[in-house]
């Protein structure tokens, strides 16, 4: 007995691990994925710099990082919500509906930017809770939830705006502050992307109540029998992409200038989940972080804007974003080795 | 009996199977001739399951082979098992809900005119002629559809699923668990029928009436190997009982009594959709054993027990205080833990590592502001996995990479970071191999010394005989009763376990003993 209980290998205690140093510790650290990310974000930045000389100015990086914000916002919550087991396909409409509301907020409060902001989250506060409770208390799986919200959002956005753009903001300053201005040589919009991302990415890593998130999307059993109120954390969940969506909405508003109840809102949910996809969440939750998916939104973002400097068909962009989710859930089923027998999870 | 094995039928010879560590069978050398029924028993992890699903083809041998025939087989999948003709009825039947019965009874290999197009005339014709054929016609309606159907009914269409095609061999794992009475003796004149035919057939079964009743053969099971068959005209139950039991690992277990007179957990005529009428105490430092068949409601209990389940009336005290609420958080901060039975589906998180797994439930203490102290928590879970000895690299290792035996000491590792006053472990050894096992009875030992009220529940009567300072028994999710350490033998324990199906009650306890004595 005794021989069969040493066999396998050491007590924890005895071996402690190793400090890796220097480069490979980075490496380490950084780990396979994100690795694989950064490495297609090079060769894309190679790719398109060596094709056109004007790719890699600092004018168009500036760009690219601009045009991904509103979707890199989109991508940092709904990571949060697929490490919690969750999916949103809801957050374009959201983000549509809040930009419309913004602009119409400030409109009828006699160009108030900051009532027309609140107005706005608190839209977001309302809708994401919404999509919670009805995943929480009327069952739904989270997927068709979200995709009734994705038409009937979307519908109320249309109907409150008639259909067409709302208001106009850029005579304020405020809004023109987020939408031009610039702190320490980056524009707003991009602080608040690394804001956002940096407080989610804390509260992932650091508190405990992200290690109750993992631990809720990896085994929801589990984590109820470990004490954790499932309902109050998804319902939470998605309140907070509510909120975040509605700040998304309200830049989409400060970039056009006007309320949008459908243009540059649609299809935020495909490019948000590919990012985080790409970006290694499993869409079976538990796994994931926000640095594969900023690499990821990076790395959509590259792609985007080189097909434009080149002059390719922007419908190709679709494919190609399509093609990147369907590639990245696949090699994440190879990945984790399970049967590939009956229907995949 | 052994002798003729060249006749029709089935055979195993020298089957064994491990799984990682475990051996679940052994050397079993067995017969099913055709035109008899043979019933299987054991305890709950004899190797019963894992005999049935070798011949069905879910699990392949690690060693000796399947005789059909007086022919060795190779029974590489499940499709080929069938093809050669051994079928299972299962104890759940798989029934599709939204399709009539007869293309339940086909599934898969449905009549079919040119273009692919489903020939409902020969469906038709089909299902009345099997229906007519096994005297079903009465009692299924082929246009019912899945859903409708009564579990009977169910029960039914799984056996006109096994009949389709030539059946040789056909296995009933425990199929009478959710009949009525009358339903049973339908079942049973449909196997005597089947027997007659000329079909071997396995029938596997905790209730001895039935199997007394039904089988002319009686093979025990235990511990993965074949304790003796029977010859069931002469066969009496407490022979049947004394093979399934009586194992020697008193040596494993390092216990003294150390209960103290202080109850903390007080269960009142608990009941709830799947228990009725529970009491049950368990004081300081003491350990009862819940001990019961599969299916007795003991999990059912324990998840009760912890918040998990909706409990419909009656009381529980922790420590004098009553236990309201229905929600495992609150439950925890009562003091009660439960180490739950499927420690990969219900307790563990397999991608996460060994400190996150055992972290967990200790987070708040662990918490400044709503920030975790890594340094504490790591100081923690490797307190914890020193002293429980987890054998990994690191406590940064993911615990799906970790043996059975390490990720139930992770578990455990979690409950005793919680230091609770109550903890109730379900099924704390199953599936991990015996040096692991004698550890965490250590581990259950010492607990009890530090005044922890331990509730474990278990399927291997050694391991309830040897650790329980008082053993509690369920059957049909109601306690048939409780045994002191001094009085509590395998066989009265298996006794009130059985207690609803013997014929003459627990009486046979005692017989059993004193047949034992004689012998």
């Amino acid at each position: 007995m005794t021989t069969t209980t040493v066999s396998e290998s050491t007590p924890t205690g005895s071996v402690p691990p190793a400090k890796r140093g220097g480069v490979v510790g980075l490496l380490a650290s950084i780990g396979g994925q994100n690795l694989s990310l950064a490495g297609g974000l090079v060769f894309l930045l190679v790719l398109f710099g060596s094709l056109n000389g004007n790719y890699l100015s600092w004018d168009n990086i500036q760009v690219i990082a601009e045009a991904v914000t509103i979707s890199g916002l989109l991508a940092v919550v709904q990571t949060v919500v697929i490490i919690c087991g969750g999916l949103d396909i809801s957050v374009g409409s959201q983000a549509g509906l809040a930009s419309v509301v913004s602009a119409m907020a400030f409109t009828s409060t006699g160009s108030n930017a900051l009532l027309g902001m609140a107005a706005a989250i608190g839209v977001g506060v309302v809708i994401g809770g919404l999509n919670g409770l009805i995943i929480v208390y009327g069952r739904v799986n989270a997927t068709i939830a979200t995709l009734a919200g994705l038409a009937a959002y979307k519908g109320v956005a249309q109907l409150i705006s008639n259909g067409s753009a709302q208001g106009y903001v850029l005579n304020d300053s405020i809004f023109i502050f987020l939408s031009r201005g610039k702190i320490a040589g980056l524009p707003v919009m991009v602080w608040l992307l690394i804001v956002v991302a940096l407080a989610v990415h804390v509260m992932l890593k650091y508190t405990d109540i992200g290690r109750n998130i993992y631990a809720i999307g990896g085994n929801d059993t589990a984590a109820r029998l470990a004490g954790i109120n499932i309902n109050k954390y998804l319902i939470a969940v998605y309140g907070l992409l509510g909120v975040v969506a509605a700040v998304a909405g309200i830049l989409l508003t400060a970039r056009t200038g006007s309320g949008q109840p459908v243009s540059g809102s649609e299809g935020l949910e495909l490019q948000s989940i590919t990012a985080a996809a790409l970006g290694g969440c499993a869409l079976r939750g538990g796994k994931g972080g926000i640095g594969g998916t900023l690499l990821a939104v990076a790395l959509l973002g590259a792609l985007e804007n080189g097909l434009t400097v080149q002059g390719i068909n922007s419908f190709w962009q679709n494919v190609a974003q399509g093609a990147l989710l369907v590639v990245a859930v696949v090699i994440q089923q190879r990945r984790s080795g399970e049967r590939a027998v009956g229907l995949p999870a | 009996m052994t002798t003729k094995t060249t006749n029709a039928g089935a055979g195993v010879r020298e089957l064994g199977k491990r799984f990682g560590e475990v051996r679940a069978l052994g050397g079993v050398t067995l017969d099913f001739p055709a035109g008899q029924v043979t019933a299987l028993m054991g305890e709950n992890g004899a190797g019963k399951s894992t005999l049935l699903k070798i011949l069905t083809g879910d699990h392949q041998p690690t060693e000796g082979s399947v005789l059909l025939d007086g022919a060795e087989v190779e029974l590489h999948s499940p499709a080929r098992a069938r093809a050669v003709g051994i079928r299972i009825i299962p104890q759940e039947p798989e029934i599709i809900p939204h399709v009539s019965v007869a293309e339940n009874v086909y599934a898969g290999a449905l009549p079919r005119k040119a273009g692919r197009r489903l020939d409902r005339a020969e469906l038709r014709r089909r299902i009345e002629a099997d229906l007519d054929r096994l005297g079903f016609s009465r009692v299924l309606d082929p246009d019912l559809l899945g859903s409708e159907l009564t579990p009977a009914q169910r029960q039914l269409v799984e056996i006109l699923r096994a009949l389709t095609g030539e059946a040789k061999v056909i296995a009933f794992d425990e199929p009478t668990s959710s009949l009525s009475e009358q339903e049973v003796e339908a079942l049973f004149g449909l196997i005597r029928r089947l027997r007659d035919a000329g079909v071997a057939v396995i029938y596997v079964s905790h209730r001895m009436k039935e199997i007394f009743q039904l089988a002319d053969r009686i093979a025990v099971l235990r511990d993965g190997t074949l304790a003796g068959v029977l010859d069931a005209a002469q066969a009496s139950e407490g022979e049947l009982v004394r093979l399934m039991v009586g194992r020697d690992l008193s040596a494993m277990f390092v216990r003294q009594n150390v209960a103290t007179d202080q109850v903390v957990l007080d269960v009142q005529h608990l009941s709830t959709d799947d228990v009725t009428d529970i009491s049950l105490t368990v004081r300081a430092g003491e350990v009862v054993g819940l001990a019961g068949l599969i299916g007795a409601g003991r999990s059912e209990l324990a998840l009760a027990l912890a918040g998990d389940l909706p409990v419909r009336s009656g009381t529980v005290h922790l420590d004098g205080q009553e236990l309201r609420s229905g929600h495992p958080g609150a439950v925890i901060r009562a003091g009660l833990g439960l180490a739950p039975e499927e420690r990969k589906a219900q307790a563990l998180f397999l991608q996460r590592t060994i400190r996150d797994n055992t972290s967990l439930v200790v987070l708040e203490r662990l918490r400044r502001w709503r920030f975790v102290r890594r340094t504490a928590e790591r100081e923690l879970a490797q307190q914890y996995a020193d002293r429980l000895r987890v054998r990994a690299p690191s406590i940064e290792h993911e615990v799906r990479k970790l043996s059975g035996g390490n990720q139930q000491k992770v578990v455990l590792a979690r409950w005793l970071a919680r230091k609770p006053k109550v903890l109730i472990l379900d099924e704390p050894t199953r599936g991990i191999d015996v040096g692991a096992k004698a550890e965490i009875y250590q581990i259950i030992a010492d607990l009890a010394k530090e005044g922890v009220a331990l509730l474990v529940i278990s399927s291997e009567l050694p391991e309830v005989l040897g650790l329980a300072d008082r053993v509690v028994v369920m059957q049909n999710g109601r306690i048939t009763g409780e045994l002191d350490r001094a009085e509590a033998t395998e066989e009265r324990i298996l006794a009130l376990a059985m207690a609803d199906d013997l014929a003459s009650g627990p009486d046979l306890a005692a017989a059993a003993s004193d047949e034992g004595r004689t012998a």
